[in-house]
């Protein structure tokens, strides 16, 4: 099976470096970043990326910003959002932007497993459906 | 505090004070304004009237004694005229005429008397022996050849008794002679003196030198100079202000005089009284006043008392009340900031308790390699593992109610269930009621509807009724049972204690502000005050139940129907924030 491509956008530099390590184990490949910024400009040289793991608070560019930002270049890119328990509204919000699910920190590794799963899996469903209606359109073109 | 309380006290006295003189000022000074107009006026009025009423009495009788003085002049006149040079001459005419005139007049006419221009008389009727008399150098003959009627003054004469005479000269053939007729001066003074007013009111009359021609009473003042000030003043006074005023040198009594002259300006007719007697209605009024603007003043200070007093009484409560406010206030923003305090702190903590968990799940994952597998106390550290998961998730349920609680108050209104609300704070209470040993039961009613409404709100209510039933259990210990119910679309909260109760005097003011029976210090009396206001906002109501030593019982009332209509409001006005959360 292929490997779902991640990245996970946290300040909390010791939760990236484990949370990398474990879904490494998990048989993920995984891209990090430490800020907003660095996600966008990791996403910009690499665009195989399938699911985003963004942290709701941040300093400087927040969550939120961010998923706006992913979403609006990257309209296909699932995100999973984490959050504290202060920020839940937040998340909420986040939602609304376009996030896939959002998770409580701290998090059942199995249950963010299954939710990068499934944002991986819905993403690749709607390539599917434009690579099908590309090909139709191609198709019909040659017809 | 001693010295805060005396500042206070005379804060407070100042103001009464103030108070006190701006309304004693502002009701006193119209009031002695207005008596003084008043009485002023009536003083004025009076003063005419007095005036008038004496000027006729002194007209009148002035009018008296002039047609007095002309019928008696008259007399003579007319027996001079009717009599013959012989008659005038002969003194048993005379003697008959005198008797004649006795008769007619009530014995006015003393005697009669005949006089030739030198002065010598040559006949005479009356009591005296008076044939002969010289008459040449008396003023009154010497002023009766002169005139054709002659009235004199009264004087003592030669017998040395007053009388004043009239004089009528006549003419026969170049010889003149004068009839004469001397008045008894007791007859003329009864038409003065039965002028008497009040106690001090009394006529006479004077003549230009200010000598009496009638009997004066005894204390009279007799200076002639002040008589001869009154015919000054009775020539410059124009008619009708006959009334002058003066004091008395002699015994510093205040006068008045009416005065008029007689017998064309010779005589003076004065009329004397004190001006007190005169005026004594005045007096009385002046009395009246004093007596009405005393107890006016009386009334005024007392109320002025009375009202300022209470006013400051008011004031004191309000700024009572108000400084206890405040510090509710100050209470709460500290409170407040406590909370956010918390909220910051919980919130941090939840990131390391992350990584900690993460990496103790990391170790999990470690643990399940092949080499480790085999390692002796594979089993204790999985457990201890374990526990560090399971502690972290408690972390993180702690942190959790902190953060809820600790948010500010936001009247942000959710769909919420009650029964979730009262489990949340029933567990945040059940620490503080462990050591009270008071145990929570709840009953809660299962397919309640979801309420639109403040959770924190809700919250708040709640935990405020948990918290006065343990400080009311805090010694005693005891159950509180908490019952949720669904009943005529109202969803029906009950708490019930099985604490001391309330008494029923307090029981109708429990819900007023500031009403505790906690010590200085521990209670606000706020709290259910809030929790009444916060129901009723929500559109519910509380009651309570409660009987001494059995247990107190609130009752809180949320309805249903009308939060549907309130939710379908809120669709209306924010509806892509609800299909957020969807």
């Amino acid at each position: 099976m292929k490997k779902i491509k991640l990245l996970l956008v946290d300040d909390e530099v010791p939760f990236v470096e484990t949370m990398t390590k474990r879904l490494k184990k998990r048989e993920f490949s995984i891209d990090t970043a430490h800020s907003g910024l660095a996600a966008l400009k990791l996403l910009e040289n690499n665009n195989k990326i399938e699911v985003v793991i963004l942290d709701v608070k941040m300093p400087g560019m927040d969550g939120i910003e961010t998923l706006r930002e992913i979403k609006k270049v990257y309209p296909l890119t699932e995100v999973v959002m984490l959050t504290g328990h202060a920020t839940v509204e937040s998340a909420i919000e986040g939602m609304r932007f376009g996030a896939f699910d959002y998770l409580m920190k701290p998090c059942d590794i199995d249950q963010l497993v299954a939710k990068v799963t499934q944002a991986a899996e819905k993403k690749q469903t709607h390539e599917d459906k434009i690579i099908e209606a590309r090909i139709k359109e191609i198709t019909a073109r040659h017809a | 505090m001693k010295k805060d309380k005396q500042i206070q006290n005379t804060y407070y006295k100042t103001i009464a004070k103030k108070m006190l003189i701006t309304i004693i000022m502002v009701s006193i000074t119209p009031m002695i304004v207005a008596s003084l107009i008043i009485f002023d006026r009536f003083k004025n009025s009076y003063h005419g009237k007095v005036g008038a009423h004496l000027d006729e009495l002194v007209q009148k009788h002035k009018q008296n004694i002039d047609t007095f003085l002309k019928e008696r002049s008259g007399n003579i006149k007319f027996l001079a005229k009717t009599a013959s040079y012989e008659e005038l001459k002969d003194e048993v005419f005379l003697q008959k005429s005198l008797l004649g005139l006795q008769q007619a007049y009530n014995n006015v006419f003393v005697d009669l008397g005949t006089i030739n221009d030198k002065g010598v008389q040559l006949a005479y009727a009356g009591p005296f022996q008076l044939k002969d008399a010289q008459y040449s150098d008396a003023q009154w003959f010497k002023n009766a050849v002169k005139n054709q009627y002659y009235i004199s003054d009264v004087f003592l004469g030669l017998r040395g008794l007053p009388h004043f005479i009239v004089t009528v000269k006549k003419n026969f053939n170049g010889e003149e002679l004068i009839l004469r007729a001397t008045i008894d001066v007791m007859a003329f003074n009864s038409l003065v003196e039965n002028l008497r007013i009040g106690k001090t009111g009394f006529a006479y009359i004077i003549n230009r030198k200010g000598s009496f021609q009638t009997k004066a009473s005894l204390d009279l003042n007799t200076e002639e100079k002040n008589y001869a000030e009154l015919f000054k003043k009775v020539k410059e006074a124009k008619n009708g202000e006959r009334l002058i005023e003066k004091k008395d040198e002699h015994s510093g009594k205040r006068l008045i005089y009416v005065v008029s002259s007689l017998k064309g300006g010779e005589w003076l007719m004065v009329y004397q009284q004190d001006y007190a007697d005169a005026f004594s209605s005045i007096k009385i009024v002046r009395k009246i006043a004093h007596t009405i603007f005393g107890i006016g003043t009386f009334c005024i200070v007392f109320m002025a008392f009375f009202v300022s007093w209470r006013i400051v009484k008011r004031i004191a409560c309000i700024d009572r009340e108000k400084e206890m406010l405040n510090q509710q206030v100050i209470e709460t923003g500290k409170l407040a900031s406590v909370g956010e305090l918390a909220a910051g702190i919980a919130h941090e903590i939840n990131n390391p308790v992350a990584i900690m968990v993460e990496e103790s799940g990391w170790m999990e994952d470690l643990l399940e390699e092949e080499d480790l597998q085999k390692t002796e106390n594979l089993g204790e550290f999985k457990r201890s593992l374990k526990q560090i998961k399971t502690q972290g998730k408690r972390c993180k349920e702690i942190t959790y109610k902190l953060l809820s609680f600790a948010r500010k108050t936001d009247a942000r209104i959710d769909e919420v269930h009650v029964n979730e609300i009262i489990d949340e704070v029933v567990s945040l209470s059940e620490q503080r009621a462990k050591y009270a040993k008071v145990f929570f039961n709840t009953k809660l009613g299962e397919n309640l509807p979801l309420l639109s409404l403040s959770k924190s709100e809700m919250q708040q209510v709640l935990l405020n009724f948990f918290n006065n039933s343990l400080d009311a259990m805090e010694k005693t210990g005891g159950n509180i049972d908490i019952t949720s119910s669904l009943h005529n679309n109202d969803v029906i909260i009950e708490i019930k204690d099985n604490g001391p109760g309330i008494p029923k005097a307090n029981l109708v003011r429990i819900f007023d502000p500031f009403f505790t029976t906690k010590p200085v210090g521990k209670g606000t009396g706020l709290g259910l005050a809030i929790c009444y206001g916060i129901i009723k906002k929500m559109g519910g109501d509380i009651k309570v139940r409660s009987s001494i030593n059995v247990g107190t019982a609130f009752i809180i009332n949320l309805p249903v129907s009308e939060q549907k209509e309130q939710k379908e409001e809120k669709i209306d006005l924010l509806p892509d924030q609800l299909n957020g959360r969807v």
